[in-house]
């Protein structure tokens, strides 16, 4: 995308996602947010002297999901350490891989089809939390310091891409569409506001064509909005320095959600020497062939091919019909919109109602069986419930369970007999003879009316298909 | 003095009682601690415990184990649950860990009766125990010498018959080293033979522990208790513990054995006397010797002068008042790590330190750490071209007997110089073993150090077998 001027944007983005393994990277110590303070805390997540890491084996396995989602490379890695202090490393050494990932080379093609070259995707381990009391809730000025290790030793993987983003949307774009593929994978929950996905952002502005600019390094996004926001800003800053015949100096930028803006964290001359070496306490990591072969196999299909799979059920989607195709791959509701399109519902019903109605009580989906879900759409479609009742015994069924024939008569919503339905339309065609003979005459509005009025006496029960039948049997 | 064998022969046999060996090494420990400064802390309650759980056994029939009741002085670098683990550091102080090393609790398993933690120079740096926080240790001997280090208090404490067996740990010859100062017999066994889980890290890739025994069977015994594969530490090897006690009365019969000139030349006069008579003694026993040269060998100290402080830079970063030990406050928390790091260390952790984070530095990196590991890979490679002629090496372990307090301490590369012949096989992660063979300058003893590639580690105790026979120690 071009901006005013004929500047562009060259965005990479470096994404560390926590991984949904049982224990941490190193240790046996359940890996789980939300524990009372430093109570997932062992001799080795504590870094306590004498202690050893050991490497989990799960963690190496989600790791490679990730890299074979992402059509990267799997190789012999090794583990370094990164040396740094600060009180909530607790070896204050970082245990991480460095010139051998585990994953590199691969891509990742955005939904609209621009590919985003994947640089690596590589094992570490995270850090307990910092909370700073007193002066501004930072380090420096604080009267005294807490740390929680529980998060310490957490295995991570960071997703770098290549520089091949050219706007904030498109940023935000491809951090959802790798999350989607995280959570796919099973490798990561991809809950932001948990932290468990948190970005950071190199931006740099160039004219089109030219070579790139000097970049800064946005730390700590924890959200898509956060992510584009920042980038934007970040950008245009670049864009006014640079106009005004200034220069952009390389260096590490904080975002402030509130006032909207980036400031100076440190500069590039202020970087640690991170003095990384191999980590001498593990030994290298080559997976086997016949272990990569099992992940890759086992391996579920993406949200692009998933997508693609429940649009072929369309033939010529909407618009509307393909964010419904988004909303039930990002919110992972294939296995309702398929079971019911397997069952016989009409591909389009089955996806606008998992895109809205289940996705509107997803914290209950448990209480939807794909079976309940496939039943409730066939007496939709068979006119045994109309849009509205269906509508309402799907929330009443992700609500607190049960079949939809239990919720319906329990909503009162008993079969309008068609004879009673006939009997009703009768009264209503008796009661209106000039609309009725409007109707007659070729007036296909006044259908409408008759059905409000059957509607109205019949407190919805009603389906609106059904007495269009009449109406037109009587016609 | 009693050796480990004969006590758990007599311990398992119901003819003595853990007890009262405990009684007789305390007692000892009693006489002599004071002067000798070996034992930082004595566990009396929890080996008086120990030793009754041992008699326990026994009363009830049951097997105690291959070193039942045998007393075992540990090395203040291995964590014991709820001991004082210090590392001779300030910078441990008040420290308590809250679980058992590997070894500790292969040793109680064994019927071992762990009485306390000896003293080392401070985290393992040094060669004589002087860097020690707590005051050198005494060469037993003669209390006027150092007994050598880092391990000078575990050797000492065998040397002056505190304990029969004890624990160092070997990172550039602080197991071989203070075993030949003292006149012990000290091994190094292959890296990752015995599991470092529990053994606070100077150097990981180097650093090892060991036995210390009055006899070349009581070390092998001792090994094979605490070796074998341990799941907690990712670089030991894979097998279970070796067989070595059955193997030491194999001879040297057929063997090739290389007398290394690197690994005499500087020596003292009697400290070579005593490797030729040693290569005499061997070629008796039934042995070839071949005189070789491995001018790799000369590379090493300066290799391991950047590997090992590289690594210990970042094995002691973790000591920063955060967490355990000493905490020194400051005006934020950068400042209180500061603090607490420059009151807690002493003068040579703090030289090695600064020296592996130089080392480590971008800029200089490729040109002190990246070219030390290329020379340890050239190492590793003149080793094994080595082993290609001949089955074991020969050589001094130091290049002096013990030296006065003082002689060296002014001076870090004299220092750092009486570790020359022992670094080479902690780069190359082989085996090595020092057994008192003649004696030198004042009558104190001298080490002959044999070395082998790795897992040779019977082999090695079988070549010191036939010193020690050949010493007139049968």
């Amino acid at each position: 995308m071009t901006l005013a001027n004929g500047w562009e944007m060259v965005i990479g983005l470096e994404v560390h996602t926590e991984l949904l393994t049982k224990s941490k990277l190193f240790c046996a110590c359940e890996n789980h947010f939300g524990s009372e303070p430093n109570t997932n805390t062992c001799p080795v997540c504590l870094g306590l002297p004498g202690s050893l890491p050991v490497l989990n084996e799960v963690a190496v396995d989600m790791a490679m999901r990730i890299g074979i989602a992402l059509h990267c490379t799997i190789a012999p890695s090794t583990f370094h350490r990164k040396n740094y202090f600060y009180p909530d490393q607790s070896k204050d050494y970082q245990i991480s891989q460095y010139d051998l990932p585990i994953n590199s080379g691969g891509y990742l093609d955005l939904p609209d089809g621009t590919r985003i070259s994947i640089e690596r995707a590589h094992m570490e381990e995270d850090t307990g939390k910092s909370t700073h009391v007193g002066g501004s809730g930072r380090l420096a000025g604080a009267s005294s310091s807490l740390v929680d290790y529980n998060r310490c030793g957490v295995p991570l993987v960071e997703i770098v891409s290549g520089p091949d983003i050219r706007s904030a949307l498109q940023a935000r774009a491809y951090a959802a569409e790798l999350r989607g593929i995280l959570i796919a994978t099973g490798a990561s929950d991809g809950r932001l506001e948990e932290g468990s996905m948190r970005f950071d952002a190199n931006v740099s502005v160039r004219k089109a064509n030219e070579a790139f600019g000097t970049r800064c390094e946005i730390k700590n996004l924890n959200s898509l909005r956060s992510l584009q926001r920042a980038i934007d800003y970040e950008a245009l800053r670049q864009i006014e320095v640079l106009e005004a015949g200034g220069s952009i100096r390389q260096e590490t930028r904080h975002w402030d959600e509130n006032l909207g803006e980036t400031s100076t964290l440190r500069v590039k001359e202020d970087a640690d020497d991170y003095r990384y070496f191999r980590e001498p306490d593990l030994v290298d990591l080559a997976p086997s062939d016949a272990w990569q072969v099992a992940v890759r196999e086992a391996l579920p299909p993406m949200p692009a091919a998933r997508r693609t799979g429940l649009l072929a059920h369309i033939p010529e989607p909407t618009g509307p019909e393909r964010d419904a195709v988004d909303v039930v791959v990002d919110l992972d509701l294939d296995d309702y919109a398929l079971g019911a399109i397997a069952g016989g519902i009409a591909p389009a019903l089955a996806i606008a109602r998992a895109s809205n109605e289940v996705a509107a009580g997803i914290e209950n989906r448990a209480n939807l069986s794909v079976d309940a879900f496939t039943a409730t759409l066939t007496m939709e479609q068979s006119g045994a419930l109309s849009a509205t009742q269906a509508k309402t015994v799907l929330g009443d069924i992700l609500e607190s369970g049960g079949s939809p024939e239990e919720k319906a008569a329990q909503r009162g919503y008993e079969q309008l007999s068609l004879d009673s339905l006939a009997t009703t339309v009768a009264t209503f065609i008796e009661q209106n003879p000039d609309e009725w003979n409007r109707y007659r005459e070729g007036d296909e509005k006044l259908a409408q009316f008759f059905i409000g009025l059957v509607m109205k006496a019949t407190k919805g029960q009603a389906n609106g298909k059904a007495v269009i039948a009449e109406l037109q049997r009587r016609r | 003095m009693t050796t480990a064998l004969s006590i758990a022969r007599d311990v398992n046999a119901g003819e003595r009682s853990a007890s009262s060996v405990l009684a007789a090494s305390l007692a000892i420990v009693a006489a002599r601690n004071e002067e000798l400064n070996v034992f930082l802390h004595v566990d009396y309650e929890g080996a008086t415990a120990m030793a009754a759980a041992v008699d326990e056994r026994v009363a009830q029939g049951l097997n105690a184990g291959p070193l039942a009741g045998v007393p075992i002085a540990i090395k203040d670098n291995m964590c014991q649950t709820g001991i004082p683990t210090t590392c001779s550091s300030r910078i441990l102080d008040g420290w308590r860990p809250p679980y058992n090393a590997t070894v500790i609790d292969r040793l109680i398993a064994a019927g071992a009766v762990p009485v306390g933690k000896t003293n080392l120079d401070e985290f393992a740096m040094g060669s004589s125990t002087e860097t020690s926080a707590f005051g050198p240790t005494r060469n037993p001997l003669d209390p006027t010498r150092v007994p050598g280090g880092s391990s000078g208090g575990s050797a000492a404490a065998v040397a002056a018959g505190m304990t029969p067996l004890s624990l160092g740990s070997d990172t550039g010859g602080s197991i071989r080293q203070p075993a030949a100062l003292c006149g012990v017999v000290g091994m190094k066994p292959t890296y990752g033979l015995v599991s470092r889980y529990g053994l606070i890290a100077f150097a990981s890739s180097l650093d090892q522990i060991g036995p210390f025994a009055a006899t070349v069977t009581d070390s092998a015994l001792l090994l094979e208790v605490i070796a074998g594969h341990d799941p907690r530490d990712t670089t030991s090897l894979p097998e279970p513990s070796p067989v070595l006690v059955a193997h030491v009365n194999d001879g040297v019969a057929g063997k090739r054995i290389g007398l290394v000139r690197e690994l005499v030349e500087g020596a003292d006069e009697d400290v070579v006397n005593a490797v030729n008579s040693a290569a005499e003694a061997l070629r008796a026993a039934g042995a070839t010797i071949v005189e070789l040269s491995i001018p790799e060998l000369r590379l090493g100290l300066s290799a391991y002068y950047l590997i090992a402080p590289a690594e210990a830079s970042s094995n002691l970063a973790r000591y920063d008042g955060v967490r355990f030990g000493l905490r020194v406050n400051g005006d934020d928390v950068t400042a209180m790590m500061e603090a607490t790091r420059t009151a807690g260390f002493g003068a040579e952790v703090k030289r090695r330190i600064m020296l592996g984070t130089y080392a480590l530095s971008a800029g200089y990196f490729d040109a002190y750490y990246g070219q030390a590991l290329k020379v340890r890979t050239l190492m590793i490679d003149a080793f094994r071209r080595a082993y290609d002629h001949v089955d074991l090496l020969l050589g001094a372990t130091t290049p002096s007997v013990a030296f006065a307090f003082g002689a060296k301490s002014h001076d870090p590369m004299a220092m750092y110089l009486s570790d020359v012949f022992t670094i080479p096989t902690n780069l190359a992660g082989e085996a090595a073993i020092s057994v008192p063979f003649a004696t030198g300058e004042a009558g104190l003893p001298i080490g002959v150090q044999i070395l082998g590639p790795g897992r040779s580690e019977a082999q090695l105790f079988a070549a010191a077998r036939v010193l020690e026979i050949a010493d007139g120690r049968p």
